[in-house]
């Protein structure tokens, strides 16, 4: 796949279709690429990459890439065209700037999944036939790969690419995913534990910004929390209402705009799972106002800037599931 | 050497928490490690460190400084702190016990900060020498021998044993304290786990890393570098490297109205945020370049420029694991040495 | 749950203009009697009220918030109280889903004609309140009275 990608980005760099070339950049260990803007064929040939590691999505960075002069290639990945889609609909990113070639996507691996199992020192990876052969400077491990990837691409919604220019590779389909499965299994929890999970999750929180900053969602100008003329901007939590405070308005920001691209997750630093907040606004959105995806086209209303005059009353939200 | 036999571990952070608070690295569900007040039954992490450093001890996230309370017109004034007890961390690796130097460095000058010294004083760091360095590990580019940590104890192990040695008055007192916990040892087996870290040490892939060309000489050179738009073009503008990094130590101070009164606290501050130092003519860095060349300018120019030579990091490879983008200090410094 | 009888909780209730503000003092020139522990502020649309106002309420120490607007079709901005119903309704469905006690929360449609039933609104979100007991899974420690 990457020697095909990397032939048509220079293919149209030659040509003249565009001018910069937007993916990964391989990094320091097998698994740290970073996205990177491409000017040059040399420079693709040196530092592309695209292999089980490339989680980033790059969507967010043709926020700004897109008003600059030229046209920029884009690799998407199929989550990451829904990203892509939301931002042309919200009018952050210029389409006719952007030259989107669909990719394949996962699943992809997360080295901390790998990290987590113990395995330290880690030179290489490879799959043999879906078993991760792991290089250390302890010996060689093996890991199925099923246990080592990413949580978002456990979940994976849909394998189809929304929005293109041209694919590399097939489309796929959207998924029957099981991606409310832990949504439910608090739903069905007691106040008091659902209070007691969260607080556990929350409080780990080291308010680095990282879920909001990666967020393709989170493209004000000025964040709430960054503006001091808003009362409640914080560097900080200082207390644990803050903790809450920030997440349920971060989620609530986003709500009926997040994709449920599970980036918020896969970069705390902390390991919070975040996308469960997203994923309840996205569950209750269906299940009270129709299926609804964010990103799946560039048109429709989006619930919260929409109503019916027989929407449920708020009352709904003290009588169903378990107080 | 005196020591004491690895089943016996737990029974000695028994004893010593029964004197003071004790803080060990523990193992959380999902892999990592956190440093959490010792409770009887607790198991020392086998992680090689924890994800937020061991800076939080002397430096906390946030901090309540002062209270002011309004009587009418007056303004009354309440110091808020309360005398630090005693405590002992155990576990600190060889990068984090540096970063207490560096961090000393900066609070510790006058003005000294006196939150800062007075958990300082109250602290006895009791350190682990490591013998299995991950894949980010460097701090030997910033002349860390993590087989021979710093800080007022330090505590080897050769898989059947630990072996605690002080490096100073303090770290002799502690031992002094727990002395009849303690046996005499033979260090020949330890001498060769510490060879054969050290050997794992040059293998590890960011073993030559050099930091030849940085420090403070080199200001204008990096300063005026054009490899920082480039650097930088991926950077989210997030955190995450600063509140994990040992060695961060920006502040902000800010006050809360509690609607009954002001507190007055410092928390964490990233070079990174859009609002950092901000004043009132706006912000002296617009750009996420200048923020960016901001945080590894600071480490591997200006800090040494003030601290004959120190440079402020120490190699711990937390922003490497961490960064969401995985753009970090070993990237910037290798781009920046190429010509 | 024990409930103490002398507990008294402060109740914020954000009124719209032109219906419940209007209700409430139809109550009072009623004669009807509702708990002093309702806070009342004043909004241009029970739309205004940003899911931050709520949170910012529990923060400093209130015990229950209640949003109180016309009847859905009559806004007189013509359709705020639809986008409040859909925005409130998330917002209360994820207080919910944090644990933080359901009850603590309430929307009410209350018209400028209705004063006995605002006052009946409050006399039962209070009492509901009271049962809950003082707000600890919101609350800020720092705002707490000494």
């Amino acid at each position: 796949m990457q020697e095909a990608m990397i032939k048509r980005a220079k293919e149209l760099l030659a040509d003249g279709t565009v001018n910069r070339v937007i993916g990964w950049k391989r990094g320091e260990f097998v698994y740290d690429s970073t996205p990177a803007v491409f000017g040059t064929a040399d420079e693709i040939d040196a530092e592309f990459v695209f292999d089980d590691f490339t989680q980033a999505n790059v969507s967010k960075y043709l926020v700004k890439e897109s008003k600059k002069d030229g046209k920029i290639l884009a690799f998407l990945k199929p989550c990451d065209t829904y990203s892509f889609n939301q931002l042309v609909k919200e009018h952050r990113i210029i389409r006719e700037n952007v030259y989107v070639i669909g990719i394949p996507g996962g699943p992809k691996l997360d080295i901390e999944k790998i990290k987590a199992k113990g395995i330290t020192g880690i030179l290489n990876v490879k799959n043999v036939n879906y078993t991760l052969e792991i290089e250390t400077l302890y010996g060689t491990e093996k890991l199925p790969f099923y246990e080592a990837i990413s949580g978002k691409c456990a979940d994976c919604k849909s394998k189809k690419h929304v929005v293109y220019d041209e694919l590399i590779g097939e489309d796929g389909d959207v998924l029957d995913s099981n991606r409310f499965d832990m949504v439910e299994k608090l739903e069905n929890m007691t106040a008091q534990e659902r209070y007691d999970f969260w607080r556990g999750e929350l409080s780990k929180c080291i308010r680095c910004n990282a879920c909001r900053n990666v967020c393709p969602a989170c493209t004000c100008e000025n964040c709430v929390f960054d503006n001091p003329k808003s009362g409640i901007e914080n560097k900080a939590a200082a207390d644990s209402f803050e903790e809450n405070m920030f997440h349920i308005i971060r989620a609530f920001h986003v709500a009926g705009r997040c994709t449920d691209c599970g980036e918020c997750s896969r970069v705390c630093p902390q390991h919070i799972p975040l996308h469960l907040l997203n994923r309840k606004f996205i569950k209750d959105i269906n299940s009270l106002y129709g299926e609804y995806q964010a990103g799946a086209d560039t048109t429709s209303k989006s619930p919260l800037t929409d109503y019916r005059a027989d929407d449920c009353e708020p009352s709904i939200v003290h009588e169903r599931g378990v107080e | 050497m005196l020591k004491i036999s690895a089943d016996k571990l737990n029974s000695l952070f028994d004893a010593v928490s029964a004197k003071q608070s004790l803080y060990i690295p523990v193992d959380r569900e999902s892999g990592s490690a956190e440093y959490r007040k010792y409770k009887s039954g607790m198991e020392m992490s086998k992680c090689l460190n924890t994800v937020r450093s061991a800076k939080d001890f002397f430096f906390p996230q946030t901090e309540n400084l002062a209270d002011f309370k309004m009587n009418g017109k007056n303004i009354e004034v309440i110091d808020v702190r309360e005398e630090c007890e005693d405590f002992v961390i155990f576990g600190v690796r060889a990068c984090d016990a540096r970063s207490f130097t560096i961090l000393d460095k900066v609070f510790l000058a006058e003005p000294v900060d006196s939150y800062y010294k007075n958990r300082r004083e109250h602290g006895t760091v009791v350190t682990m020498a490591c013998t299995r360095p991950a894949e980010t590990c460097f701090c030997t580019a910033f002349d860390i021998d993590p087989t021979s940590p710093e800080g007022d104890v330090a505590v080897f192990s050769d898989g059947e044993s630990y072996f605690f040695k002080p490096n100073n008055d303090k770290g002799q007192a502690f031992i002094d304290s727990i002395a009849d916990m303690l046996e005499d040892g033979d260090t020949a087996e330890l001498a060769q786990v510490q060879s054969n870290t050290r050997k794992i040490m040059q293998m590890l892939p960011l073993a030559n890393l050099s930091t030849d060309s940085f420090g403070g000489e080199k200001l204008m050179e990096h300063f005026n570098s054009e490899k920082w738009a480039n650097l930088s073009e991926s950077c989210i503008g997030c955190g995450t490297c600063t509140f994990v990094c040992p060695t961060c130590q920006c502040y902000d101070i800010r006050d809360f109205d509690t609607g009954n009164g002001i507190k007055r606290f410092r928390c964490w501050d990233s070079c990174m945020y859009s609002d950092f130092t901000k004043m009132a003519h706006g912000n002296p860095r617009n750009t996420q370049l200048e923020r960016f060349r901001q945080r590894f300018m600071h480490k591997l120019v200006y800090f040494p420029a003030n601290n004959n030579g120190e440079f402020g990091c120490v190699g711990c490879g937390r922003c490497l694991a961490k960064c969401p983008v995985s753009m970090n200090i070993v990237k910037v410094m290798k781009a920046l040495e190429e010509k | 749950m024990q409930v103490n009888e002398n507990f008294e909780p402060v109740i914020v209730a954000f009124c719209c203009n032109w219906c419940s503000y209007a209700g409430a003092d139809l109550s009072g020139t009623n004669r009807l009697n509702y708990p002093a522990n309702v806070k009342i502020i004043r909004v241009p649309c029970s739309c205004r009220v940003n899911p931050i106002f709520i949170l910012r309420a529990f923060q400093r120490g209130a015990d229950g918030v209640i949003i109180c607007g016309c009847h859905p079709g009559d806004c007189h901005y013509t359709s705020g109280n639809y986008f409040t119903r859909r925005r409130i309704t998330l917002l209360y469905s994820m207080l919910d889903f944090l644990g933080i006690e359901r009850n603590r929360t309430r929307l009410e449609w209350v018209s400028a004609a209705e004063g006995a039933k605002f006052a009946d609104t409050m006399n039962k979100f209070v009492e509901d309140v009271k049962k809950l007991g003082k707000n600890r899974r919101l609350e800020d420690l720092r705002c707490r009275k000494q």
